[in-house]
């Protein structure tokens, strides 16, 4: 509830700054953010084109995955291994993702302001925190929005095995909200028709003789620009017949690869996830749930990185030798990390101040660390300038993504919104 | 316990399975295509022709009417009463009419169906329900909330009971505003405890959160936008006027006896300043209205609730009216201006049901009544002929019934009712009941639901048509069977294909087919060929389910 404020006043004032002359950026981006802009270098490689969001559904600890304080009390037992990078170490369940640390940024320095799940999922997914009166949208539907294409048959949005809280359209429109496909059997849900082709064309013209009944004395745009009814039925039937369908299916790729991602439902993702990507898909989240751990935390965390290394280590493998890394921005993250303190049923509990994400690809720097927790894990100050913003990442992301993160798009309320109000760091980009 | 009424012992439930299926068998054998078995509700025809009713209701009329010979609009004439009678089920029960209760309707004498559908619909706990979960989303929002001190199923079937004895609203909301005590025992406790924030160091419920909930759910309006800083933006609302509401809910804390009034006063830091102050408790407009006495959340609740405050009123007009029409008649439905101005007035009728709102003492039924009443809700969504069709202004002035997609829930149910010849309620049918909450929760999932986003109007998406037209709920529902499905039942008990494609249409989309409809699919189903004439009634079912008509409030 931090800024819930809309209204047709806001319009009226809005209008009037624009007739002014000041524009709509001006007014809800300080002007010296507004300015600094103009010195950013612009994105030195061709921009990324796609995002893949590895979901770490329930906040994974930091300290038991990317940022490891091995012998101090916070660890507990959880010892660090070396990289693929010299000095930087991570928690021995990762030894897989640890030889690929060359081809990450690592941000050990996450601040977010947000402790609940739900709340906090919103957050890290869309970079603004939740809001009564809107509904943002997650990065995938503004890399979908701000990204078209030439018409795809199947969803530029994809979520596989989605979480409680999936990506979503928010004020962008329900036709944003990630495609959900539960399982990882090849087969999307609902594409198939129940019945035989020649028995669903009878289907279809049976219901187009209801269409034509309820036509009948309304707007002759209604479907096309309200309902959306028999358009979308147009574009549901020709995903179900579409060749790009095969992209859900991993039993194309070869033994040796599907078995390098690891037999779990997650690795499977993943593998779809590159397929996806490379038929032409924008975004695509894949979710791992298991990292909420209050009590046993390293025991659960030894199942979940042995579902999490495989699969990771061999995406950020795999899109490189399909040559899809530079053109995808790959983040593992989570909602929030978890406290430093081990509680008293061995696990650790939700923890804003001070957690990792992992990115990689798509011009972020590679075998880059930013920031650090201090070996007493104490809260990152949010004002320290190493200090990274859950907002700071999307601004980033999408500017690598070649996305004008500050452009104002009026939401249905009629309040405008910038895409991002976060900071480019430059230091993660090359 | 309340538990109990919902989740019965085991033994029970065995005993009602095995009563239903036996029931469900003999049922099959009685024809319901022409049954008119169900039990007639208390209804007073003469009760809605009386003055005290009609005025207001002609009032609302007059306005309406005037304001499109203003606009130079030609209303849409009439919808037909089935129409109508699907528009109320939808909105009060969530679910459209069975077969059974078209029937029943339909025996009414004309002109009086709309109003004993109404008396039909008080008397139906779904009713209660539905109208209790879509109230509590503006309460309460659809949220888990805070683990363990919320329990949001017991609020809302708490409110349900309220609504169910149609208590007043002003008390409804009086008991909201100053509950005490356990969430388990005093269910309305947790309007209060779903604010606690469990991360933050601060114990016990939110005041920020508290007052920016009843000013927007009871009074609709947003003074929480000021809650950081003063606006600049045209209101007149300082920030010390959110802080200083937010103060009433000082007190209030948690003690190990639930929410209780011992707290400490409300304490803010306002921007500029060092030190948090010590807010008053000081209401941000009309204060003449506020007790001098008595505990400060009790003082609010009388102001909130004050039958000078007409903010409530109209608060509530708007929300009943979203919820009949999939459209508030201010928008967005928790902000009115406090005033209306010449160049912002108010929209017809909003005024006449306020006032007739607070005359007859917060009655939630006579308000629904009289807006199911009115010309407005009456009106067709369609032209009768193609060259004339409605406008979107026709839309923006309700000189034409508004299309609004169904929530999802809404879908689900109609899937489920359509494929029942009875209506399927919480009395009867528990075995139904089960097998629908299962299947609701899987479907709402998939076909998304908006949570708070109540009437915020868009088109329909790509996994609804193909959860629509693939899925398992519906492919479950059409599909030939004979004990479970009113398609299989309809076909093995109707005398002719014209009666068969009647009672289907009659069952999915709650009319009857054009002549054309039913030339088609009488065809359709004589037609020698490959497939059965199960099969054929299943895609007869498949087709009407998949249609516009079917997914939209209209």
């Amino acid at each position: 509830m931090n800024n819930p404020c809309n209204s047709a006043s806001h319009i009226t004032r809005r209008t009037m700054l624009q007739t002014t002359g000041l524009g709509g950026l001006a007014w809800l981006t300080p002007v010296a953010h507004w300015l600094g802009r103009a010195q950013e270098k612009a994105s030195a490689h061709a921009p990324a084109k796609s995002v893949i969001m590895l979901w770490m559904a329930g906040g994974p600890s930091q300290l038991e995955t990317f940022d490891p304080h091995e012998g101090e009390k916070i660890a507990g037992d959880t010892r660090a291994i070396d990289t693929s990078v010299k000095g930087v170490q991570f928690a021995h369940g990762l030894p897989q993702v640890a030889k690929q640390m060359h081809e990450l940024t690592l941000v050990r320095s996450m601040v977010s302001k947000e402790g609940d799940h739900e709340r906090a999922t919103y957050n890290v997914k869309t970079g603004y925190r939740p809001d009564p009166t809107l509904v943002h949208p997650s990065i995938g539907a503004v890399v979908c929005h701000e990204l078209p294409d030439a018409e795809m048959d199947i969803p530029r949005h994809i979520s596989i095995l989605p979480g409680q809280w999936p990506a979503r359209g928010g004020y962008l429109g329900a036709q944003y909200d990630a495609f959900k496909v539960y399982n990882t059997n090849g087969r999307a849900g609902n594409i198939t028709a129940r019945v035989k082709p020649a028995r669903l064309d009878n289907r279809l013209e049976a219901l187009e003789q209801v269409e034509q009944s309820f036509a009948r004395g309304r707007r002759a745009d209604l479907d096309a620009k309200t309902t959306l009814h028999n358009a979308t039925i147009q574009k549901a039937l020709r995903m179900m017949s579409s060749k790009q369908l095969s992209a859900f299916d991993i039993t194309q790729a070869p033994t040796k690869t599907r078995a390098a991602f690891g037999d779990t439902n997650f690795g499977r993702g993943c593998l779809a996830a590159i397929q996806l990507i490379g038929a032409g898909v924008r975004c695509v989240e894949v979710t791992l749930n298991g990292w909420d751990t209050h009590a046993n935390n390293h025991e659960a965390h030894v199942t979940q990185n042995a579902i999490l290394d495989p699969a990771f280590a061999s995406l950020i493998r795999e899109l490189r030798t399909r040559k899809l890394l530079d053109q995808t921005i790959v983040i593992c993250a989570g909602e929030f990390g978890r406290t430093p303190k081990i509680n008293a049923a061995d696990g650790r509990d939700h923890w804003p101040t001070g957690f990792s994400i992992a990115l990689a690809g798509g011009g972020f720097r590679a075998g880059h660390v930013h920031g650090a927790t201090a070996a007493d894990g104490a809260k990152l100050d949010p004002l320290d300038k190493e200090s990274i913003h859950v907002a700071d990442i999307h601004t980033t992301v999408q500017h690598a993504l070649g996305i004008d993160y500050a452009k104002e798009l009026m939401t249905p309320i009629g309040r405008p919104m910038a895409l991002s109000d976060g900071r480019v760091i430059q230091t993660l980009l090359k | 316990m309340p538990s109990e009424k919902i989740a019965p012992p085991l033994w029970q439930r065995n005993l009602l399975f095995a009563g239903v299926c036996v029931a469900g068998a003999g049922a099959v054998i009685f024809n319901l295509l022409t049954s008119d078995t169900m039990s007639a509700p208390k209804h007073q025809a003469s009760r809605y022709e009386k003055p005290s009713f009609r005025t207001t209701v002609d009032l609302v009329d007059e306005q309406f009417a005037a304001d499109w010979e203003k606009a130079g609009l030609e209303p849409t004439p009439p919808a037909d009463e089935l129409t109508q009678i699907r528009r109320l089920s939808l909105g009060l029960t969530g679910t459209i009419p069975s077969l059974q209760e078209i029937r029943a309707v339909e025996a009414q004498p004309e002109g009086e169906r709309i109003q004993w559908w109404l008396s039909h619909l008080f008397e139906d706990r779904r009713t209660s329900e539905y109208l209790a979960e879509r109230f509590a989303r503006a309460y309460v929002g659809v949220e888990n909330g805070p683990f363990l001190i919320y329990r949001r199923r017991r609020f809302v079937s708490w409110l349900a009971d309220e609504f169910e004895a149609n208590r007043p609203y002003d008390k409804i909301v009086r008991s909201l505003i100053t509950a005490e005590g356990l969430w388990t025992n005093n269910p309305e406790v947790n309007f209060v405890t779903v604010t606690v924030d469990q991360n933050e160091d601060k114990k016990g419920p939110n005041e920020v959160k508290l007052a920016a909930r009843v000013t927007r759910a009871f009074l609709g309006v947003r003074i929480d936008c000021v809650q950081c800083h003063d606006d600049h933006l045209g209101d007149d609302w300082l920030q010390q006027d959110f802080h200083q509401l937010a103060s009433f809910f000082g007190e209030a804390d948690m003690a190990i006896s639930g929410i209780r009034e011992t707290g400490k006063p409300y304490e803010f830091k306002y921007r500029r300043q060092r030190e948090p102050v010590k807010v008053p408790t000081i209401v941000p407009f009309q204060p003449e209205l506020l007790p001098e006495r008595g505990r400060p959340r009790h003082r609010l609740a009388r102001w909130v609730t004050h039958k000078e405050n007409r903010a409530f009123a109209r608060a509530t007009v708007n929300r009943v009216w979203a919820l009949m029409f999939g459209r508030p008649l201010v928008e967005p439905v928790d902000e009115i201006p406090l005033e209306d101005t010449p160049e912002n007035p108010y929209p017809p009728g909003l005024e006449i049901l306020a006032d007739d709102f607070i005359i007859y003492n917060f009655n939630l039924q006579r308000l629904i009544r009289i807006i199911a009443a009115t010309r407005a809700f009456g009106l067709d969504s369609k032209m009768p002929d193609d060259r004339t069709p409605p406008t979107l202004e026709h839309d923006q002035h309700w000189a034409a019934f508004p299309l609004s997609r169904l929530r999802p829930e809404q879908v689900a149910g109609s899937i489920i009712q359509a494929a029942s010849l009875t209506a399927i309620d919480a009395d009867s049918h528990i075995i139904f009941q089960l097998n629908r909450s299962i299947q609701l929760g899987e479907f709402i999932k998939r076909y998304g639901d908006i949570g708070e986003d109540e009437f915020y109007i868009q088109g329909g998406t790509i996994p609804q048509r193909l959860l629509m037209m693939n899925g398992n709920l519906v492919h479950e529902r059409i599909k030939n069977d004979l004990v479970a499905n009113a398609a299989s039942r309809i076909l093995a008990t109707a005398p002719n294909d014209a009666k068969v494609v009647e009672a289907t249409y009659l069952a999915v989309l709650s009319r009857r087919p054009s002549a054309e409809e039913a030339a088609y699919f009488v065809r359709a189903l004589s037609q020698k060929g490959l497939l059965s004439r199960k099969a054929k009634q299943a895609d007869l079912y498949w087709a009407l389910i998949n249609s516009t008509e079917f997914s939209w409030n209209h």
